[in-house]
């Protein structure tokens, strides 16, 4: 794409069709709970956008949310928006590396001082003097902080940048933080999702182009019109939850009737996310849709919250363990107890003397 | 700390804590009331002791005459509260990955209908006790905190399940803090009659036998 060409006429020359682009547009205003008459504000303003500058930063990550943005189904508008926009560097899709790579970011850093998007994926060690991850001779942490400095906006994609994620995970050992645990004068709009859903990423990089400001988010940063409701309150076999059917394994045939999955471990209620309504793969399915209940990954801290699966209401702790150690205890207190009373209530026994009315004539 | 760490902590060191307190509590207030025993009646008996105490411990739960409101909303939220706490689904599965142990869930329907009954209850039951003048003499603070503590987690439970509230992580977690609020609570208030009434009724039935008195 051209510097000076606008995402109409790049979508245009990639073989989308202006009805495509419109439909485009008319699922992401849906996606973003605009109300239909933006579509068109919508594909107006994408239309005449100039391709942002975007730098993306890989830290402690698996590359996991770059696989799920540029494999999702190729080829889509949405990875055309990505490729629409200017992805001045990013390590696993750039063509340049070493001196080229970094200076590729520097250059966008300059030319478009406080206007470039920042993207990071994977969280960032700050353990051992941020000496677990480096790139190009200087730390994951000190990257950020430069970069951060002039950028308009932070999208934090994946669990791992917005929460932490696995490294994060106990006993985090690289001393792993997010993105928003480290930098606190920038906006930044979190992305969760191990790894998170591609319309996700491209409807907040929609928003961003069509409107110039970030969404509307909730108390973890997250885009309310994405995360507003759990993957429970949406999940098509949530009748079967209010009806009290659970699959009791996963091949049984409550399982093959489609029953809910709670009773396996299914983390939906407590999960924000849009698996239930975006779908994966091309709203092919969503991992409750083929028969595994919902892990809960763009929660945070998802890896410490105990088993994926053990049902929500129970204990991720050892309980018979810890009845049983207390019964001892409380046994033996309470033979303690008992006993020390019996031995209050023998001394004042013996203390106890009978007053005759001759004593009391004779005081 | 986000509604998910909270509700992580609460259904995890949160609970065990409660649970251990809970049975230490209620063993040593059990233990020392049984180890002290009685003191030895040298009388002669006129009747037996164990039939009229065990009878008494059943007895004294029927209603007498003007009392039928007070003991009619005091069995539903007996019943129900111990209803929901045992058959319903996510909590069987509290138990059944905690100790091992499982039975077959009613219907999310009925434990629905029961846990209204249950909180209808016990709103009632505390409206009793404002109305009533004696009662309202008699009541204190004990005894609303008691009450309130009941009523928690059935509140809460019921909020869980129908989504009221701000977020539903939370308001499970709150549901499961007051649970273990409850726990923690029972050995040292008069919510422990649920244990100890069997032996102050056995004790008084035993008594009344003992002198004769019909039970």
């Amino acid at each position: 794409m051209k510097q000076d060409e606008t995402l109409a006429e790049h979508l245009q020359g990639q073989g989308i069709s202006r009805r495509g682009f419109l439909k485009f547009c008319a699922a992401t205003a849906s996606m973003l709970a605009l109300s239909p008459g933006m579509a068109g504000a919508i594909a107006d303003a994408l239309g005449k956008a100039r391709r942002p500058s975007v730098i993306w930063l890989s830290f402690q990550e698996c590359t996991g949310c770059t696989e799920s943005l540029t494999r999702s189904h190729n080829p889509s508008v949405e990875s055309l928006i990505l490729s629409a926009i200017s992805l001045d560097y990013h390590h696993t899709l750039q063509a340049a590396s070493g001196t080229a790579a970094e200076e590729a970011r520097e250059q966008a850093m300059h030319d478009n001082k406080g206007e470039y998007l920042l993207v990071v994926d994977g969280s960032i060690p700050t353990g051992a003097g941020g000496g677990y991850s480096t790139i190009a001779g200087i730390s994951n942490l000190q990257m950020l902080e430069e970069t951060a400095k002039d950028a308009a906006a932070i999208i934090s994609v994946g669990t791992c940048a917005a929460f932490g994620g696995i490294p994060y995970a106990n006993p985090n050992p690289t001393g792993a933080r997010s993105v928003m645990d480290l930098i606190h004068d920038k906006p930044i709009v979190n992305v969760p999702g191990c790894p998170p859903i591609p319309i996700v990423i491209t409807g907040v990089l929609s928003h961003y182009l069509t409107f110039g400001s970030l969404p509307e988010l909730d108390n973890l940063n997250r885009p309310l019109s994405f995360f507003g409701d759990t993957i429970h309150d949406r999940c098509y076999r949530r009748p079967f939850y209010d009806q009290g059917k659970f699959a009791k394994t996963f091949d049984d045939e409550g399982a093959r009737n489609g029953w809910c999955l709670y009773e396996l471990g299914c983390k939906g209620p407590t999960t924000h996310n849009a698996c239930a309504t975006a779908k994966w793969n091309n709203g092919v399915s969503f991992p409750i849709e083929s028969g595994h209940g919902c892990i809960g990954c763009s929660e945070p801290n998802f890896w410490d919250a105990g088993s994926f699966y053990q049902a929500i209401s129970s204990s991720p702790e050892d309980l018979s363990r810890a009845a049983t150690g207390a019964i001892i205890a409380g046994a033996a207190a309470g033979a303690g107890v008992g006993l020390y009373n019996k031995y209050k209530q023998s001394r004042a026994k013996d203390k106890h003397y009978t007053v005759t009315t001759k004593d009391m004539e004779d005081s | 700390m986000s509604s998910l760490e909270l509700l992580t902590w609460a259904r995890g060191p949160a609970l065990q804590a409660a649970l251990v307190i809970f049975i230490i509590g209620m063993l040593i207030r059990v233990l020392e009331i049984l180890l002290l025993g009685r003191k030895t009646d040298l009388t002669r008996a006129r009747a037996g002791q164990m039939g009229p105490g065990l009878r008494t411990i059943f007895s004294r739960s029927l209603p007498v005459s003007g009392t039928w409101k007070q003991h009619l909303s005091g069995y539903l939220w007996h019943i129900g509260f111990i209803v929901v706490l045992l058959f319903y689904a996510p909590h069987i599965q509290l138990f059944k990955q905690g100790f091992n142990i499982a039975w077959p869930a009613l219907p999310t329907s009925l434990i629905d209908i029961i846990t209204i009954v249950t909180m209808a209850a016990l709103v009632f039951s505390l409206s009793l006790r404002f109305t009533d003048p004696v009662r309202r003499m008699l009541s204190t603070v004990g005894d609303y905190f008691s009450w309130l503590v009941t009523f928690l987690p059935v509140a809460t439970g019921y909020m869980a399940f129908h989504n009221v509230g701000p977020d539903y992580t939370l308001v499970l977690a709150l549901h499961i803090m007051s649970v273990n609020l409850l726990l923690v609570v029972f050995p040292f208030t008069k919510l422990s009659h649920a244990i100890t009434f069997l032996f102050s009724r056995w004790y008084n039935g035993a008594n009344a036998g003992r002198k004769g008195v019909r039970v």
